[in-house]
């Protein structure tokens, strides 16, 4: 199917993240949403809240994501209050499953859900496109995904700390944003713990550093 | 107060003038013509005992289960008009197994309870229906929430309990129920106070032979209700018929010649 590409449809082209951490997740996505070669928004938030404890990192087609993370949003918010407890993060992760596997012709969204829930603590699940669901301990996600895979699976370890979590997260990002012309901006990251979430953004002076060629 | 039901009793969707629902009563009644079914919580489970009547000689062994697999993890022990409960067992399954398709885990018991309950009230609510004619006890076991059981009766009503019975026999059971330290017992060794509930419970004289039937669900089974083993079962009935055998030589009790427990 060929369509114009810039008069039909936004897509993120996206790079974003997401680490599991003792106690909680450290969640990462850079801020560049693209119509062809135009950057339509170079400050978007792609980590979207889904409930109190859990977000999405949206990936693909914005419209398409932006409607499924509004849908599940919307199940889990009534499905928490049926149970009168606080929802799983698999259940919310079930849902954007059953929603991206049912629709998969027609959609296109890469979705990383992570979050926090009492039973678990801190869980990351990642829905690509096509609609499978799989627990990670650390996942990528996005076009920019493709150059950092080395730099993660060198890079991580089991156990680290929420600050070596962060600093992981911005750089993974950073070096995916250097090398892929769709991924730019700002470094939006965020922490869900038990604590609750802390949101932050590393602007374009103070993001980590690489190659000097 | 209207002591006679007089017209108020024919359809569910009438209130008698001092506030009751007689055909809701009335199906608490059918439960209690129905023999005794008995579940308990412990520390590391729940245990299921019924006592099941043999009306017949003919009967083949082991039919007219009262003990239903829900899903994997939950048990459900019935009394009253069984094929009401039958039915009812196959909208608590289609339930557990929505919930699992929408929200891809395990049902939790206190929301299938729930929702279960809410299906037997809507019966209670119209003229064109009659109200199902069984209470029934659910039990689960998972890593999470550890053991829970909950009961519900024709009303829609769901509690939580630690231990219950319901049929013809529930406040005997209920009594012998109340004199266990549930909460300190392993399911091994609540299996056979089970089994001993319903021996002792069981009215030779009105109704002649029965079968118990035995379920549990907990740490010792991982998480999946069954049907207790048969080895492990014939240990529990041996209890039970050691422990309500009625001849004691301290007492100068003779065994009786035509005693059930040792036909």
């Amino acid at each position: 199917k060929t369509r114009p590409f810039f008069s039909e449809f936004r897509v993120h082209s996206t790079t974003i993240m997401a680490v599991e951490f003792e106690g909680g997740v450290v969640i990462g996505a850079d801020s560049r949403t693209t119509t062809g070669a135009y950057i339509a928004n170079r400050v978007t938030d792609k980590l979207t809240p889904i409930h109190e404890r859990i977000f999405c990192c949206r990936s693909g087609s914005a419209a398409d994501t932006q409607a499924i993370a509004d849908a599940v949003t919307y199940q889990l918010g009534f499905h928490s209050i049926e149970l009168d407890e606080a929802p799983l993060v698999q259940t919310a992760a079930s849902l954007f499953r059953e929603m991206c596997y049912r629709y998969r012709e027609e959609l296109m969204a890469g979705i990383i859900v992570a979050g926090w829930d009492p039973r678990r603590g801190g869980q990351v699940y990642t829905v690509p496109v096509g609609g499978m669901m799989t627990r990670q301990p650390v996942s990528v996600g996005g076009s920019g995904s493709s150059y950092i895979y080395g730099y993660v699976d060198s890079n991580y370890r089991a156990g680290m700390s929420k600050e070596e979590c962060l600093k992981f997260t911005a750089e993974a990002l950073a070096l995916a944003m250097e090398r892929d012309g769709s991924s730019g901006g700002v470094v939006r990251l965020a922490v869900i713990s038990e604590q609750g979430v802390e949101r932050q953004a590393i602007l374009g002076n103070q993001l980590p550093k690489f190659s000097t060629v | 107060i209207s002591l006679l039901p007089l017209q108020y009793d024919l359809s569910a969707s009438t209130f008698s003038p001092d506030g009751r629902v007689f055909q809701v009563e009335y199906a608490m009644k059918a439960v209690e013509n129905s023999s005794t079914a008995i579940g308990i919580r412990c520390k590391d489970g729940v245990v299921f005992g019924v006592e099941k009547l043999v009306l017949s000689k003919l009967y083949e062994e082991g039919s007219n289960k009262r003990i239903f697999n829900i899903d994997r993890h939950v048990g459900m022990a019935v009394a009253g008009l069984l094929a009401d409960a039958r039915s009812l067992s196959e909208v608590s399954r289609e339930e557990a197994s929505n919930f699992r398709s929408n929200y891809g885990h395990d049902i939790p018991l206190k929301h299938l309870a729930d929702r279960v309950a809410m299906y037997v009230h809507a019966y209670t609510l119209y003229s064109a229906v009659r109200p199902f004619g069984c209470s029934f006890i659910l039990g689960s076991y998972d890593e999470d929430d550890g053991p829970q059981l909950y009961m519900v009766d024709p009303s829609g009503i769901s509690h939580g309990y630690w231990g219950c019975a319901i049929g013809k026999a529930k406040q005997a059971a209920k009594t012998e129920i109340e004199k266990l330290q549930m909460k300190e017992m392993t399911c091994r060794e609540l299996v056979k106070e089970v089994a001993k509930i319903i021996y002792i419970v069981h009215d030779e004289v009105k109704d002649k032979a029965f079968e118990l039937e035995l379920s549990w669900v907990g740490e010792v089974t991982k998480g999946r209700h069954e049907l207790v083993p048969k080895d492990i079962k014939e240990e529990a009935e041996k209890y039970a018929k050691v422990s309500n055998c009625p001849s004691d030589e301290n007492l100068d009790k003779v065994c009786p010649s035509s005693c059930y427990i040792c036909p």
